[in-house]
């Protein structure tokens, strides 16, 4: 063996290594190719031998040939072989390898998952560190699955090292494996306080990761969140938070209130240029969320501009480019802010930097009917200046964009768009030309008084289509060739020369265009054809008319040669269809009416959503099978369809069906009710012409001549800056002729601004549009369904982490864990000790199941109390300047409690606070109702259960184990004792105490109706005694009882020792026979355990803890102990809430903390048949009576 | 998330690239070549972010990237990171790098891209950021390498009782194979640039710590 390896060092010398690779590569510039095969063969070679030396400096230099783009995947198993290697060196280039080239399509890769996990409870640090790297790069979902629990556990380890790392993958774990978020996530949450800032800022980076897509579910961390963001001081921390807090805001307004201040005095007080920035932009998403409420944030939105604007005139780049992007923010939602910063926009226009000058476009969205020609004609510059066809198009889709924005509600005249649209075809080499065609499409259908002047342009440009499509780079531009045909086809009435578009459309230089594009030139080129013979016809030209079927019988066979199978077919059947036409024009019969009866009717625009919104008629299931399917494949059937797919989109919409009068009506009246209540209507009609014209229906639109003072006739193309002058010309008439009518326009300024809200300046309202064009909306089917669905890609990868994180975990959420497969020898002793367990807590298996039932609807309502948490805490607006963290003090559950004590607030809120208030004012009669609808239900399992208990305590009533190797399933365990019971009832106890009230622990009691009668007026009352007492409502005396639904929390002055209560509850039962009044004495029994919380320790504070010597000892041991040390340790820490700190074979050491901040330790040694418990605490009488209840606990096992 | 970082010299050629999302290398290639293009034609003064690349992730990405000498360090990111913060995160890189390698140089990167490679996972893991403090990742990485420096020497140890064993016709190994074992230095070559200094001239950043 030794030999062996010998000689495998000996040929390792000849081997090259990294260097020597990297160092030939640079030698042999001229033949690179060759001499990397060469070494690629080498490495096979070493690949093949034995050491594991050879084999990892051939995978170290595979890993750099990856870099320069050789699929290394061949390799992979010998990847695996070094990823398994026992020497930290060998491990860490195997997995850097595998985290190069390892993916999901890895076969080899399940061959890692033992191997990883190995590694991932490796007792050196540096061998899990690195797995835990490798695996966050290659993570699959059956990794995920395999590994979840182990990774789950290495969350809790005592390094932080290690922590912060198991934290971060946890992300790629979810991402991979969603069903593992659930059973995780009450650690995760938990890691957010971690004492290490790293392990704690990880776990606030995968947080914010999972809420940035489905931050609903994260709302509730939201005060934990807010107690992060007043406390940390690491800006790493505090802008992930603050980036999360932007994400929660426009989802729950009220936090935005609490928010701003806050961040305001962070904006104030930050040096960090990153942290003001984020800060800003949270502010602003604040602003966003309440800019419908909240009119009284004007000092934040300046606050906002003012600091954004010393970011743009900066020097920096970086920070000009920052606030340009944040400035489109404001903007949205406060044009008016921006718009005073307008200069610095137009300047930042003129950068050298790309970056910047694109950023500065987005502030042009703030235009108005008074700017939009100014703009676009600085933007139309710009484009003829501009380099580089990536910000031209930017220039191009941002010119379309801000003068299609809303419905085209800036823009005053629409033959200066279209002129336009007109010079943006001369671009050479856009991408855009099927957006401007779409635009010239758009607009020539819905404007209807812009369709002589469209086609007029669009004939032109036909006209010279062998320039718009002459060269090869501008194949992009032609597309519009595309609109230009359709239009003039379709609305070729308006046409002054329809025979001169008629050749020009038929020009053998057609057929080079696209084939969709000659598709619509022959479509079109018929309704020309046919708008021409009715031409020729009525002027009774019938030689004119057969010349024109003369032309399109020469012409039309080029296209029927077409590769094109779209344009072939169209053309060939055309063709067939003028012979004939011919043929009747030979016998003088009169066709014109014939032809045109083709086309006639009027196309409408329809809603792009129109056709998914249909709604399926009742009793239609398009599930189900019309025939029943055959047995055979019958897939041939369905590829002709796929080809024609492609060109469906881009046909013409089909006609409408021609429907009686009556029916048409029948429809208007339907379409106009569902406008009125659909919301996609409220969005696409700020066009104030469009209300008065949509009443009488599309049809009846008066369609108002064009307003003669502008000259139609433009020679030429016409330059869109001659219409700026004449629009400048026409404003000022206008504003002439508006003087005499002012008082009508007060009128009509007063439904402008209820219109539009705060989108317009006055003087925009003043600018009547040159021509008055109805803007016909698109239609949609009747009975539209509202919902918008639509949005949502189905295959989103972050879709599937869409989980409720406050429905408690069900008994199968759990991690799977991988078992040994001695397994079952490990068990047999606990197979014992299940019965045991169950006969000391004096339940037979029946009622444990139903105890467990219980227990998970007890914590359905704590995370309701959770829920009712966050609208409490969100509703307690802090006066001014109270600085935050003192009321997070009240974090989760206290808060509730008291509310019983409290005023119901007066504060007159909106009403999402109505319903809290409702809560907050009558909790006990909203339980109370909630509770006789569960005994409705289900009389035979009436239960009232009550329980107050912070999740955390939940959670940590699982054993915490750090670095344990078995992982051996627990006997079930339950904290609930019997305190009294009769034929009615039986009540069963918990005691909890909370960290954040000294001197209160809670009492949970569980009642349990054990009659078929129904009980009420429930009433508990306990004497006070010295040391404890009940707490009641302020005012109430000692004597009065509480009534049930309120639980209320003893007092407690000492805990050092056993405190005993006496207590009855009172009730009456009610059944068939009539009601009694009934009552049960029990006594409440405060073992010192009770005052203990259990609280993590990490063993490097627990030791100074012990080192520091202010701690009194004593000790115990108990004989005859036969369990497992592992279970042992579990009902340590659940019966007595101790939490492991450290584990040593048999030895472990414990910790935990009364609620009055006694620190107790233990260390609990197991010998053969005997266990000793050493224990160390700042109170000796608390340490032996814990002490001796552990005993007696410890008795029993 | 950061969804890929890469390091390319003036000339494209790249240095060091860690996706964390699986792409093909051919696309690996086309992304690098795609990111060189864009960065490359930037003059030095202007910002240092680029709307994203056509092939790596759609509108929510940015580059961000700075320019060092002869080596551009690209850092693709999406919207849940912030800008400045990246920044400065390269800053911590370079400066990393630097402490790692004395004076750290192209050269360095270009025969050590393993050891780059292991800085880099101490920042950052599968996408997202994991150490920002540079004496921590500092203090991890010298820890990592003493623990491989103590391998090492008991497998040199053992390649020197193989010496033993076969003496004959291998006069002229041990050197060599030394520093087969050993990470070379490699003295004769030039440094020609220096990060060090130059990382003095970067715009005043906020410091993050």
């Amino acid at each position: 063996m030794a030999l062996k390896m010998v000689k495998g060092s000996i040929d390792r010398m000849f081997d090259k290594n990294l260097q020597d690779l990297v160092r030939g590569i640079r030698n042999h510039k001229e033949d690179e190719a060759k001499y990397i095969s060469q070494c690629i063969d080498e490495i096979k070679q070493e690949l093949k031998q034995d050491n594991i030396a050879v084999k990892a400096n051939a995978v170290c230099k595979l890993t750099y040939l990856q870099m320069l783009g050789y699929d290394i995947s061949w390799a992979a198993f010998n990847i695996i072989e070094v990823m398994s290697a026992s020497k930290f060196t060998f491990k860490r280039i195997g997995y850097l390898a595998a985290s190069q080239c390892f993916h999901e399509g890895t076969d080899v890769i399940m061959l890692t998952t033992n191997q990883i996990r190995k590694d991932l409870s490796s007792p050196s640090q540096y061998d899990t560190g690195v797995a835990l790297t490798g695996l966050s790069c290659f993570v699959t979902p059956d990794l995920a699955r395999d590994l979840a629990n182990d990774i789950m556990t290495l969350m809790s380890h005592t390094k932080p090292y290690i922590r912060k790392k198991a934290v971060l993958i946890m992300y790629k774990v979810f991402l991979k494996y969603p069903e593992s978020l659930r059973p995780a996530f009450p650690r995760l949450k938990e890691k957010l306080e971690d004492p290490d800032p790293g392990v704690q800022s990880a776990a606030v980076n995968v947080i914010c990761e999972l809420a940035r897509r489905n931050p609903k579910n994260y709302l509730s961390l939201a005060p934990l969140f807010f107690k992060l963001m007043t406390s940390s001081t690491n800006n790493w921390v505090l802008i992930k938070i603050i980036k999360l807090f932007g994400a929660l805001t426009p989802l729950e307004p009220r936090l935005g209130k609490k928010l701003i201040e806050p961040l305001t005095n962070l904006i104030h007080s930050t040096s960090a240029m990153s942290l003001l920035y984020e800060c800003v932009n949270t502010v602003i998403a604040v602003l966003i969320s309440l800019s419908s409420g909240m009119p009284n944030h004007s000092a934040s939105i300046q606050l906002c501009v003012q600091k954004l604007r010393i970011l743009i005139e900066d020097s920096d780049q970086n920070l000009k480019y920052l606030g340009l992007l944040a400035m489109s923010k404001i903007l949205r939602t406060h044009p008016k802010s921006v718009q005073a910063h307008k200069d610095l926009v137009l300047q930042c226009l003129d950068d050298k930097d790309e970056s910047i000058r694109l950023r500065a476009l987005d502030l042009l969205y703030g235009v108005s009917k008074k700017n939009l020609m100014e703009i676009v004609k600085k933007l139309m510059t710009h484009v003829d200046k501009a380099e580089g066809t990536t910000y031209r198009d930017e220039l191009l889709t941002k010119i379309i964009d801000i003068c299609s924005q809303s419905n085209y509600q800036h823009i005053t005249n629409f033959e200066w768009y279209i002129s336009i649209l007109v010079e943006l075809t001369r671009l050479e080499g856009t991408r855009h030309g099927h957006l401007i065609a779409a635009q010239m499409l758009d607009v020539a259908i819905r404007v209807k008084a812009i369709r002589r002047f469209a086609v007029a342009q669009m004939s032109a440009l036909l006209d010279s289509a062998h320039l718009v499509a002459s060269s090869p780079q501008r194949s992009g531009i032609c597309e519009v060739l595309y609109a230009a045909a359709w239009i003039c086809g379709e609305f070729s009435e308006h046409l002054q020369e329809p025979q001169q578009t008629l050749e020009a459309m038929l020009r053998p230089k057609v057929t080079t265009l696209p084939g969709h594009i000659q598709a619509v030139y022959v479509q079109n080129v018929v309704k020309l054809y046919a708008a021409i013979l009715q031409q020729k016809e009525q002027a009774a030209d019938v030689s004119a008319a057969q010349e024109v079927t003369q032309l399109l019988v020469e012409r039309l066979p080029q296209f029927v040669q077409s590769a094109d199978l779209e344009v072939q077919e169209r053309a060939s059947c055309i063709l067939q269809l003028v012979k004939h036409v011919q043929k009747l024009q030979a016998k003088d019969v009169p066709v014109a009416e014939e032809v045109s009866a083709l086309f006639a009717g009027e196309l409408n625009p329809v809603a792009p959503k129109a056709q998914k919104k249909v709604p399926v008629p009742e009793g239609l299931d398009l599930d189900a099978w019309i025939n029943e399917p055959l047995s055979d494949s019958e897939s041939e059937d369905e590829k002709p369809k796929a080809m024609f797919q492609d060109e469906e989109q881009r046909h013409a919409k089909p006609r409408a069906p021609e429907a009686d009068e009556q029916e048409l009506a029948r429809r208007r009246e339907a379409r106009r009710q569902e406008q009125a209540n659909n919301p996609f209507y409220i969005k696409s009609s700020p066009s104030p012409q469009k209300r008065y014209q949509d009443a009488p229906g599309v049809e009846h639109i008066p369609v108002v001549q064009i307003d003669l003072s502008v000259p139609l006739k433009v020679p030429g193309m016409p330059l869109s800056d001659q219409y700026v002058k004449l629009e400048e010309e026409r404003r000022h008439r206008q504003r002439l002729e508006k003087d005499k009518r002012k008082k009508k326009k007060r009128e009509r300024e007063r439904r402008g601004t209820r219109r539009h809200s705060s989108l317009h300046t006055e003087s925009d309202e003043d600018i009547a549009p040159a021509q008055r064009v109805d803007i016909v909306t698109e239609e949609m089917p009747e009975n539209a369904l509202p919902s918008d669905e639509d949005d949502k890609d189905p295959n989103d990868p972050y879709r599937a982490l869409d989980i409720d994180l406050d429905k408690p975990l069900a008994d199968s959420e759990k991690l799977p864990v991988q078992k040994h497969r001695n397994a079952e020898t490990s068990k047999s002793p606990e197979k014992e000790d299940v019965p045991l367990m169950e006969k000391k807590s004096k339940k037979p298996k029946k009622k444990e199941k139903k105890h467990k039932e219980k227990e998970r609807e007890k914590k359905k309502k704590v995370e309701k109390v959770e829920g009712e948490d966050l609208d409490f805490w969100l509703s307690t607006t802090p006066p001014a300047a109270t600085p935050a963290p003192e009321e997070l003090e009240v974090n989760t559950t206290v808060t509730v409690l008291k509310t019983g004590q409290e005023e119901p607030r007066g504060e007159e809120q909106d009403a999402d606070e109505d319903r809290e208030q409702d809560l907050e004012k009558k909790p006990s009669k909203h339980k109370k109702k909630k509770h006789k609808k569960d005994k409705e239900e289900r009389p035979k399992d009436k239960r009232k259960s009550k329980k107050k208990v912070p999740p955390t305590d939940e959670e940590a009533a699982e054993p915490v184990e750090n670095g344990t190797l078995d992982e051996e399933p627990l006997p079930p365990m339950s904290s609930y004792t019997l305190l009294a019971e009769n034929s009615y009832i039986k009540m069963t106890y918990d005691v909890q105490g909370s960290l954040q009230k000294d001197s209160q622990v809670t009492v949970s009691v569980v009642l349990e109706n054990q009659s078929d009668s129904f009980l009420k007026s429930m009433e508990l009352n306990v004497l006070d005694s010295l040391n404890a007492r009940l707490a009641r409502p302020e005012g109430s005396s000692v004597h009065d009882g509480v009534p049930v639904p309120f639980q209320l929390p003893p007092t407690i002055q000492s805990i050092v020792m056993a405190q005993k209560l006496k207590g009855t509850l009172s009730f009456i039962a009610k059944n068939d026979e009539g009601s009694t009044h009934e009552k049960l004495d029990f006594k409440l029994h405060f073992t010192c355990t009770s005052y203990l919380v259990t609280t993590p320790c990490y063993s490097d504070a627990f030791a100074k803890l012990l080192e520091s010597g202010d701690l009194s000892m004593s000790s115990i041991k108990v004989d005859g102990i036969s369990m497992s040390f592992h279970n042992l340790l579990a009902k340590i820490c659940f019966h007595h809430r101790f939490s492991v700190v450290e584990r040593v074979d048999s030895c472990a050491s414990m910790y935990s903390r009364s609620i009055q901040g006694h620190h107790v330790c233990l260390l609990v040694k197991k010998g053969e048949k005997s266990v000793s418990v050493d224990g160390k605490c700042s109170d000796p009488t608390l340490l032996s009576n814990l002490l001796e209840e552990m005993k007696e606990t410890l008795a029993t096992c | 998330m950061i969804k890929a970082i890469l390091i390319f010299n003036n000339h494209g050629k790249p240095r060091l690239s860690k996706f964390y999302q699986p792409y093909s290398e051919d696309t690996q290639q086309q992304i690098i070549r795609e990111t060189f293009h864009l960065v490359s034609k930037r003059d030095e003064n202007v910002c240092n972010f680029l709307e994203g690349g056509l092939l790596i992730g759609g509108s929510d990405n940015k580059l961000i990237y700075r320019h060092y000498a002869t080596l551009y360090f690209v850092f693709c990111v999406d919207s849940s990171e912030s800008e400045l913060g990246i920044l400065d995160l390269i800053q911590v890189f370079v400066e990393t790098l630097d402490k790692c390698f004395e004076n750290v140089c192209e050269l360095d990167l270009i025969f050590h891209v393993d050891k780059v490679h292991n800085i880099l996972a101490e920042m950052v893991m599968g996408g997202m950021v994991l150490e920002t403090n540079m004496n921590e990742i500092v203090t991890q990485i010298d820890a990592q390498n003493k623990l491989e420096k103590s391998e090492l020497i008991v497998y040199t140890g053992l390649f020197c009782i193989s010496q033993d064993f076969s003496q004959a016709g291998l006069a002229g190994a041990p050197a060599r194979a030394v520093s087969a074992v050993k990470n070379m230095n490699l003295p004769e070559i030039p440094r020609n640039i220096n990060i060090g200094d130059i990382s003095i001239k970067v715009p005043n950043l906020p410091s993050f710590k």
